[in-house]
């Protein structure tokens, strides 16, 4: 498989506290540390954890929407292989042609203050790709494709609805066919009748449009539903990494195990097992020696894991961990999802 | 079911623009509408102060000095209706006592108002000539308001003052808003050492007490200065202090839009810097710099006034509501024309609109929220 998206050893970090007048920062958050990864082309990726584990941050700062502090991302695209950290400004304008973004909020994402036309033509417009009938008529094949009714373009979004307003969203995102796509919980603010409506949208999308999708989440049934590969995020770093199946039913990892616990069953009489986490997830501002997950962790070995720091390394094939008795533990996975 | 709504209708709130849902909500407020009126009145005053206006404002009438109001009758003594309104004579008698001249109302004789009448030549906004008034009188007089000291008349004075008072409110809001501007927007778009830098200025502009800071300043002007260059000075100087807020304003807004998801997605689908600011970024919020400058106005306007009141401001022979207040500061004068207090009624009206108007802008700015 050709490779779409390379993430090697990424770090995004925060200045934190009140700055001293004219100063430096005195403490750094650490949103993304040394996350590494390779995306390859029609596949999607998906990336789970809790709130400020920092799948955003990581997502925006592949297409640097957020600068990287550190790291190196390159991608290729039609074929042409650009290094995206590395690109100016204008150049990485050009490049963002091939990669958009879809938000979490389709409230916050679309302006009030333009049509639904003018939102999906903008890019189209704003990058010189088309104007007057031939930008009207691809703005109206992208907005079927996307199912959306294209008698209603010269409406404005608060006449939408939110599964709507994804969908314009999503129309926006592809009307230039970028390659690869940055979807921030698109789901996680509608309804769970329209989320099952939105991705399948996205499959479909997917397929016709051969697609590359980053899919951010919390939801792991959502992102069982959609996703090929998984990567478990916890304070900043990829703490396991592999197919959907491995991820969910045998997990390798003490978090994965733990979240995958969660998933609440079908049947409601099973009684649930969850597996406990003691605490609350560390500030990303100070995490925990040795390993970031040890405080929480019911396995944790007092010497190793409080000192080491676990490397992230393949445990199988395609199947990266980050823990120091990967191999030992017997870790429960879900039952179904 | 009645519920049901027909799959493609289209309302009418569906295809409403921005502008006009602002609109919408905006007329649902009344006082914000009757604010609204008012001050088109006073646009209206002072746009057309020569024509609306009887008599000149450095006429003098030397046959009604110190002169009462003078009601608008349309009944006479003999309770006769007349569709022509009128206003009694005045005739000059000696006082028995002081020995000094007195007008007093003759109600034998009535001086019918005329509209549209020919009186005092004038200059149209200093470009056209012209000798039609709105109403005035062929024989005898007419001053609503009645006269000062010197017999001109309080009623062209002070729409004369109006005119005046609101365009120095008009022009030292566009300076604080242009400066605002410039610099929240610097100290928005640039961040770090800069935004440091002009936030500890204006925090240290604030802090100075208002008054004595207007009276330094006041002060400095050349005492010699022509009354046109003072009342220029004089808007500039509430300016420099009126754009500390509109500033700190522009700034949060410009903070806090950076990073709302709509302006990523601009930039995301490769607008430009300056096509993310005028397409994106302005529009979304020159609604609240409206507000903003519509509350900020009557500040500008109390300043103005409270400024030339204590006789620093404006000077004659250019009036305003704070010059026209300034003869009516003694006693003595209150005592005697108690008429000279009315262009305080017109502060209060002019303040009291301009905050009411602010208030439903205010409501309206955000149609969305429910």
């Amino acid at each position: 498989m050709k490779t779409v998206i390379e993430v090697n050893d990424l770090k995004v970090h925060f200045p934190l506290g009140k700055r001293r007048m004219f100063g430096k920062p005195k403490s750094w958050l650490r949103a993304v540390d040394g996350v590494s990864f390779k995306i390859s082309k029609g596949e999607t990726f998906g990336l789970v954890g809790e709130s400020g584990s920092g799948k955003t941050t990581l997502g925006r700062a592949i297409i640097r929407l957020v600068e990287p502090t550190d790291g190196q991302v390159s991608g290729e695209f039609e074929g042409v292989p650009v290094n995206i950290t590395d690109l100016p400004q204008n150049e990485l304008r050009q490049q963002w042609r091939h990669m958009q973004m879809v938000f979490q909020d389709p409230y916050a994402s679309l302006n009030p203050r333009m049509t639904v036309k003018e939102i999906i033509g903008e890019s189209l417009l704003a990058n010189k790709l088309a104007s007057g009938k031939a930008l009207e008529n691809k703005v109206r094949s992208i907005a079927e494709l996307c199912r959306l009714d294209t008698q209603q373009l010269s409406r404005y979004p608060h006449a939408f609805s939110g599964g709507q307003r994804q969908r314009i969203a999503i129309a926006r995102a592809l009307v230039m066919h970028p390659e690869f796509i940055v979807a921030d919980e698109p789901v996680s603010s509608l309804d769970v009748s329209i989320q099952a409506q939105i991705l399948n949208l996205l499959k479909d999308l997917q397929q016709e449009l051969k697609l590359t999708y980053l899919f951010i989440a919390h939801d792991l049934s959502a992102v069982a539903y959609a996703c090929d590969r998984v990567a478990v995020m916890y304070l900043g770093r990829i703490v396991e990494l592999a197919s959907t199946e491995k991820i969910y039913y045998t997990p390798k990892h003490p978090y994965t195990e733990a979240l995958m616990s969660a998933i609440p069953d079908l049947d409601p009489d099973q009684p649930m097992q969850p597996v406990f986490l003691k605490g609350e997830q560390p500030n990303p501002a100070d995490p925990p020696s040795g390993c970031p997950f040890h405080p929480r962790c019911s396995y944790a070995d007092k010497d190793i894991c409080t000192n080491r720091q676990p490397e992230f390394k393949e445990l199988a094939k395609d199947w990266f961990v980050a823990c120091h008795f990967a191999q030992d533990l017997n870790l429960k996975g879900s039952k179904d999802y | 079911m009645i519920f049901k709504k027909k799959k493609n209708e289209i309302r009418r709130m569906d295809l409403a623009s921005y502008w006009q849902l602002v609109w919408w909500r905006f007329r649902r407020h009344r006082m914000a509408l009757i604010g609204g009126i008012l001050l088109g009145m006073f646009l209206l005053i002072t746009l057309f102060c020569e024509f609306l206006s009887p008599y000149g404002p450095h006429s003098r009438n030397t046959k009604y000095t110190q002169g009462s109001l003078m009601g608008i009758h349309f009944f006479d003594e003999d309770f006769n209706f007349h569709l022509r309104p009128f206003v009694y004579a005045r005739v000059n008698k000696r006082d028995p006592v002081t020995f000094r001249l007195k007008a007093e109302v003759d109600t034998s004789r009535q001086w019918p108002i005329q509209f549209f009448v020919e009186g005092e030549p004038y200059k149209l906004w200093g470009l056209f000539e012209a000798r039609i008034r709105l109403f005035g009188t062929e024989e005898g007089f007419v001053h609503l308001f009645g006269t000062d000291q010197l017999g001109r008349d309080v009623f062209s004075r002070i729409l004369y003052a109006t005119r005046t008072s609101l365009s120095v409110g008009a022009i030292g809001v566009f300076f604080a808003f242009v400066l605002g501007l410039i610099m929240g927007g610097i100290a928005g778009y640039m961040g770090g050492t800069v935004d440091e830098f002009i936030m500890r200025l204006i925090e240290f502009i604030r802090s100075i007490p208002t008054l004595p800071l207007w009276l330094a300043l006041a002060a400095a002007l050349p005492r010699e200065w022509s009354a046109l260059k003072v009342y220029i000075a004089v808007t500039v100087i509430l300016a420099c202090i009126g754009w500390t807020n509109l500033a700190r304003r522009v700034r949060s807004r410009l903070l806090s839009l950076r990073t709302e998801e709509f302006i990523l997605a601009a930039r995301l689908s490769g607008c430009s810097g300056s096509r993310i600011i005028s397409r994106h970024m302005l529009p979304s919020f020159l609604s609240y710099l409206i507000v903003d400058l519509t509350i900020s106005f009557p500040y500008i306007i109390l300043a103005e006034t409270s400024l030339s009141f204590l006789g620093l401001g404006l000077r004659e022979p250019i009036i305003s509501w704070g010059v026209l207040l300034f003869s009516a500061q003694n006693v003595r004068s209150i005592v005697h024309m108690p008429w000279l207090l009315l262009p305080s009624l017109f502060v209060v009206a002019a303040v009291l609109a301009f905050n009411f108007l602010g208030d439903g802008l205010r409501d309206a700015a955000d149609p969305f929220a429910k």
